[in-house]
């Protein structure tokens, strides 16, 4: 009751504040206007109304937030390893960290895209693209855990990724630092960038139950790849790829990429590359990649080398790509519901050119190009434009949508997000961001049914906004609620990371077909036991397999002996639970690794390689029941050329005769 | 407590704009609701009635669960095999307790819908029953839900039978 009443106090106070600052509104950070606690309160034990899948940008890995209240409910490891869930520790995660160059653990997660059937969210999956070794994750949310992770050949920085068709037929990858083919002799002077640096834009196939391939790339000029988005409705056949360094430096970007007036979007009209393939025109390439798959059954990720693509050069064939100008290194390249408008944001612009699918469609049929590209068609400015929305602010970025007729874009240079009116380009709102804000989120805000409600700013920097921790800061996000007229700031939350791009979807499409259990019955992992009956140490020359269980509160066994110095010893460790949210952990002390988190009904493997002779403890990590600390065992480790016979045992207790050895 | 926190909210308003405006009175929040918990949902169609210690609570009852005089050794059989999965973990065939109690004269101690009723819904049970709350303090860990289909529940009962010498 005293709690009770503190909250009600606590609340109170909140909106008497609020309200008085409704009544005056004064500096920035008191720009929160009446109602905002309110809004963004979701109480004890309520649920809340959105997922929000947020990039974690070079943390690698995607976080997950409730909105609109911002509480964090889970980070999904990805690209970077993992210690706490074992994500690149134990011997069944670790081929989804594989790559051509070997185990990569660390990468840069820039964006994600949740899956959409229709062009509408689906809410199977959430995509995710690793900017630095280029690599697209697909993340299954029915069990919040990356399914499968493909690289991608022929390509450096994949930035404009993981953007997808209206049906999830494809995923693309477009290439960021252009490079050489893989297959080219890539020892050359960085300064022959014009004629030997390569930009790719790869469409990975995306089957039924997943299964990502590589169903071609398209070989382009070398410039910078930098956003996309699919066509959608009259569009969907197209895609539309920002591009800024066509200037081609190969040094100090910073001026030289920045000295053309205009860059451009790309459209890549990607049924056309698809008969192209069908009639043989692809060439094939050699190249080196990893495709790795998680498998729900075995518990365990395969990782397959493969040795070819299938590429088309968009020069030979002139009908697939065209470029629009942009002005000034376009960034984002945002396609609005109806998929008639594509919005160019140049970061260095004072404008934003809106592109109107029709007139490009016409300006192709009636070749209105006003030259050619290293080969590629250039349609002219002025024909393909459906018109600019003037002095919007400076340095926009991200376009995002509401369904509703409005685009709101951000600008990292002044700060705010602009609501502008598709049709007519006339400026409706604008709110300040706190601060230098880059990408927005609505939920389903890239699809062609966007949920609307809010938006979220992603801020690249918080200076003031949180008690100080040091030199470093975390990230923010700021919560808008957009249903009004005007936009209201309601709410500010920490991100993990670096926030890139992010999705939101209605909770209920998503938390309907959330996994709470592997079913042990199915569990068809190669070293499961099922059952403490089942449970063993098998010696195999230098290799001890120890198949234990797991279950509240003791693991089977928990006495083992006979294990010897420079052992490789695998504890598979089987979790015998079938309830919801009773994960057991498994560490063991001096290992060089991770812990286990064995999920009810899984079976994960820790490797370890005893190097001291001793007694060495194991135990559960993860608090599970009230006898959670007698959840422990031994592991006695004996010289290396010691005949201690290999033994195990549970509840067995010393003998009344037993001389200590 | 929602409408008190509206009613505070709003109040707030009046007092800090002087009756002059407008701004709180959207609902707070619309957040969905958090679907009841399992127990509820699987609770047996009498539940308005107070606890009966020898039904127990579930969807089990006298009539449902249909025992014969005599072992069905298949469905036993069977039963044994599931056990050695989802419950040797913690209970010995004898008397004797290992994390949880022995299963020796289970059937004898408990009629065959309350033993069904408390391996498919344990959780209401170690929260209502007075003997499993008696349990509970000997032993600390609440059985675990392991999510047993109603085939597996009546082969682990047969199974129970078997061991409590029914042939």
């Amino acid at each position: 009751m005293k709690s009770k009443n503190l909250i009600v106090g606590g609340v109170l106070s909140a909106a008497i504040m609020s309200s008085m600052v409704a009544c005056k509104p004064k500096s920035a950070s008191e720009a929160v206007s009446g109602g905002a606690a309110e809004k963004a309160y979701v109480a004890p034990g309520k649920y809340d109304q959105f997922y929000n899948f947020v990039s974690g940008g070079f943390s690698g890995q995607l976080s997950v937030y409730g909105l609109p209240s911002g509480r964090l409910l889970r980070v999904i490891p990805v690209f970077s390893v993992d210690p706490e869930k074992g994500w690149g520790y134990s011997e069944e995660s670790k081929p989804m960290l594989n790559t051509s160059h070997g185990m990569v653990p660390w990468d840069d997660l820039h964006h994600t895209e949740l899956s959409q059937t229709n062009g509408e969210v689906d809410g199977r999956w959430v995509f995710g693209n690793a900017n630095n070794t280029p690599r697209v994750a697909r993340i299954d949310l029915k069990t919040f855990r990356t399914a499968e992770i493909i690289e991608l050949p022929n390509s450096a920085g994949n930035h404009s990724s993981p953007f997808i068709t209206e049906n999830t037929e494809y995923v693309v990858a477009g290439t960021r630092f252009s490079v050489p083919m893989d297959n080219a002799n890539g020892d050359v002077p960085i300064s022959t960038y014009k004629q030997n640096f390569k930009g790719t834009l790869s469409f990975i196939s995306v089957g039924q139950e997943g299964n990502m391939d590589i169903a071609f790339q398209i070989q382009c000029p070398g410039v910078n790849f930098d956003l996309s988005h699919a066509g959608k409705g009259k569009s969907h056949g197209w895609f539309f790829f920002s591009c800024y360094n066509t200037e081609q430096a190969n040094t100090l970007l910073e001026v030289n990429a920045s000295k053309n007036d205009k860059d451009f979007i790309m459209a890549v009209n990607w049924k056309k590359a698809e008969e192209y393939i069908k009639a043989g025109k692809g060439k094939k390439v050699p190249v080196k990649y990893a495709h790795n798959v998680w498998d729900d059954k075995t518990h365990t990720a395969k990782s397959v080398i493969k040795n070819e693509v299938l590429v088309l050069d968009a020069k030979e064939l002139q009908d697939i790509c065209y470029m629009i100008p942009c002005p000034k290194s376009p960034h984002g390249c945002d396609v609005d519901p109806t998929g008639e408008y594509i919005v160019g944001s140049g970061k260095l612009a004072a404008l934003i050119p809106v592109f109107s699918f029709d007139k490009i469609q016409k300006a192709i049929a009636d070749k209105t190009y006003e030259g050619q590209y290293d080969g590629i068609n250039v349609i002219k400015y002025e024909a393909a434009l459906h018109g600019e929305v003037k002095k919007p602010g400076l340095g926009p970025l991200h376009t995002e949508f509401d369904g509703k007729g409005n685009a709101y874009t951000s600008f990292f240079v002044s700060s705010e997000v602009v609501k502008w009116n598709i049709k007519d380009l006339t400026v409706l709102d604008r709110v300040p961001t706190f601060y230098s804000v880059g990408h927005l989120c609505i939920p389903g805000g890239d699809s062609k049914k966007p949920f609307g409600k809010y938006l979220i700013a992603y801020n690249k920097i918080t200076k003031d906004r949180y008690l100080p921790t040091g030199p470093e800061l975390s990230q923010s996000a700021q919560l808008y609620d957009i249903s009004g007229d005007k936009m209201q700031l309601i709410l500010d939350f920490p991100t993990i990371g670096e926030p890139h791009y992010a999705q939101a979807a209605p909770a209920e499409l998503i938390s309907k077909n959330s996994t709470k259990i592997f079913k042990i019955g199915e569990n068809q992992h190669p070293y499961v036991a099922k059952g403490e009956a089942e449970t063993k140490v098998v010696r195999n020359g230098k290799d001890v397999h120890v198949y234990i269980t797991a279950i509240r509160s003791h693991f089977a066994p928990d006495n083992i002996e006979g294990v010897k110095v420079g052992d490789n010893v695998y504890f598979h460790v089987t979790n015998l639970e079938q309830d919801w949210d009773v994960p057991h952990g498994f560490a063991v002390k001096g290992a060089n690794n991770g812990e286990l988190l064995i999920m009810p009904g899984e079976t994960s493997t820790l490797k370890w390689v005893p190097e001291k002779v001793g007694i060495y403890p194991i135990y559960c990590t993860d608090f599970c029941s009230a006898l959670h600390q007698e959840m422990q065992g031994y592991v006695r480790v004996s010289p290396a050329g010691s005949n201690v016979p290999l033994t195990y045992s549970i509840g067995k207790t010393a003998p009344e005769n037993e001389s200590s050895k | 407590m929602k409408k008190q926190f509206l009613l505070l909210a709003f109040a707030a308003t009046l007092y800090a704009c002087g009756g002059s405006s407008t701004t709180t009175t959207q609902s707070s929040s619309e957040s969905a609701e958090a679907p009841k918990t399992e127990s509820a949902e699987t609770a047996a169609p009498a539940s308005t009635e107070s606890y009966d210690p020898h039904r127990g609570e579930g969807k089990f009852t006298a009539e449902n669960v249909n025992v014969g005089a005599t072992l069905d050794a298949n469905m036993a059989t069977e039963g044994d095999k599931i056990q050695g999965v989802k419950c040797s973990s913690c209970h010995k065939l004898s008397d004797e307790r290992l994390v949880g109690p022995g299963w020796k004269g289970v059937t004898e101690r408990r009629k065959p819908e309350w033993i069904m009723n408390f391996i498919t819904n344990p959780d209401p049970m170690i929260d209502k029953d007075p003997e499993v709350q008696a349990q509970l303090e000997i032993c600390l860990v609440r059985m675990p839900n392991q999510s047993l289909s109603d085939n597996e529940a009546r082969s682990i009962l047969e199974f129970m039978r078997k061991n409590d010498g029914v042939k």
